[in-house]
């Protein structure tokens, strides 16, 4: 089938909680283990409004650095929480290890994310980085992709008392740098 | 009488340049909640070799946790025509995606989601959820049993109905491959005034579209639709060349 083309995507639409419910699947790791931290934030609109239909995907290496391999894992790396009526989100999970990029560059810890809901007709990818890995930060080649240094800043969690939080904003002033993919 | 909707305008040159790899605009005015959520700021592309970070696979899951049949959820046996939902799961280059998740969701026969934000005035049916989710096979295929959904109305635009869709998510091999999409039936009028369907350009449109298979019809039971999904890309890196620090 190949030169066939792609299945378009649409947008999950006002009722993506019913195909996206996984209850559990927001937490990648007990919150009683080592390193377990509290990942949470809000999902803005372009007027500053909380939005409730959308679900926030992460997919991130362990704290030593490692994705999941074949087999079972104990790591799961993936974790997935719709947002509530606030547009909050909550995950439990830890700071991943720094990653080598093919080259030998070092990525800064980072965390892959991806956006769905209503109102949009595909998925936002961005990557949540840690402000308080300034020297790795520092290096990482896909932060220095972005061309405006400011908006740099919109991609780093910022530590709470019980972990970081990451604001989503899809639109304005605040708005958060998205990637093409 | 009530106007019936315009017909939405067609996604822009952007847009359309490659029919292969067809995507929709993040901001499409005629489908009214994009013009808040759509990014404003152009999208930053990132070096080539910093994209594949493998993605998440799913063979944990116990079969109690799947359910690939929609009919078959409650007491009873739901209202609707009973229909059998199949197809296989590729990547761009042709390869079969093997032992990934798929889940889906759908209103009833009536147009109404067992959702609570759902106010359309048609009934419920209590023999019908409308979720549904499995693994694709060692071929990537993958096959629901499920009933056609209705049409719907919405708030967009005046006099404005969704076309009877089902919604789709897939993972593909690696994260980046992730896709959401609708499944819509073959001659359904409605897609030419629905602007969620017409944010994509018009040659791609019909890989939306599934295909009344007889093949896969139960004689004297149900009818049988195919559904092809193809995910952008092919997976370039294992896992075993993600390197680690
Ligand atoms: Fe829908």
């Amino acid at each position: 089938m190949s030169g066939a083309g792609n299945t378009p995507s649409q947008t999950a639409g006002p009722y993506i909680a019913m195909g996206f419910s996984w209850p559990g699947r927001e937490r990648l790791l007990d919150p009683g283990e080592p390193g377990a931290l509290e990942l949470e934030g809000q999902v803005l609109d372009g007027a500053g409004q909380p939005v409730p239909d959308a679900a926030v995907e992460i997919w991130q290496a362990d704290a030593g650095g490692a994705f999941p391999g074949p087999g079972p894992a104990r790591w799961p790396g993936f974790g997935r929480c719709l947002t509530d009526e606030e547009g909050h989100f909550r995950f439990t999970t830890v700071k991943p290890g720094r990653l080598a990029a093919p080259g030998g560059v070092l990525q800064a810890p980072h965390i892959e994310v991806q956006v769905f809901g209503r109102g949009l007709l595909r998925q936002l990818f961005t990557r949540i980085y840690f402000a308080d890995e300034e020297e790795a930060n520092a290096q990482d080649p896909a932060l220095a992709a972005i061309p405006d240094r400011d908006a740099r800043a919109t991609l780093l969690a910022q530590p709470t008392a019980t972990g970081y939080h990451f604001d989503i904003v899809l639109q304005g002033e605040r708005e958060t740098v998205f990637f093409a993919r | 009488m009530i106007p019936g909707p315009k017909r939405p305008e067609a996604p822009t040159e952007e847009a359309v340049q490659d029919p292969s790899v067809a995507r929709p605009p993040y901001l499409y005015p005629d489908y009214r909640a994009t013009r808040l959520r759509a990014p404003r700021r152009p999208l930053v592309v990132l070096p080539e070799r910093l994209l594949d970070p493998g993605g998440p696979v799913f063979g944990e899951l116990t079969p109690h946790q799947l359910e690939a049949d929609l009919t078959r959820q409650h007491k009873g046996e739901p209202l609707g025509q009973r229909i059998i939902v199949a197809g296989t799961l590729r990547d761009g280059s042709g390869r079969p995606i093997r032992g990934q998740l798929i889940e889906i969701w759908q209103a009833n026969a009536a147009g109404r989601y067992a959702h609570q934000g759902d106010q359309h005035p048609a009934p419920l049916d209590p023999n019908f959820t409308g979720t549904g989710r499995l693994l694709t096979d060692s071929e990537g295929r993958y096959r629901f049993v499920t009933i056609r959904p209705g049409a719907y109305p919405w708030q967009n635009n005046p006099n404005a109905w969704r076309p009877a869709h089902i919604h789709f998510s897939v993972f593909g091999t690696a994260f980046d491959q992730r896709l959401v999409t609708q499944m819509y039936f073959p001659g359904d009028p409605l897609m030419a005034t629905d602007p969620i369907s017409s944010a994509i350009e018009p040659r791609a449109r019909r890989r939306m579209v599934s295909d009344l298979d007889l093949g896969l019809t139960v004689e004297q039971w149900a009818l049988g639709y195919r559904f092809d999904i193809v995910v952008e890309g092919s997976a370039a890196t294992p896992f075993e060349e993600v390197g680690r620090a």
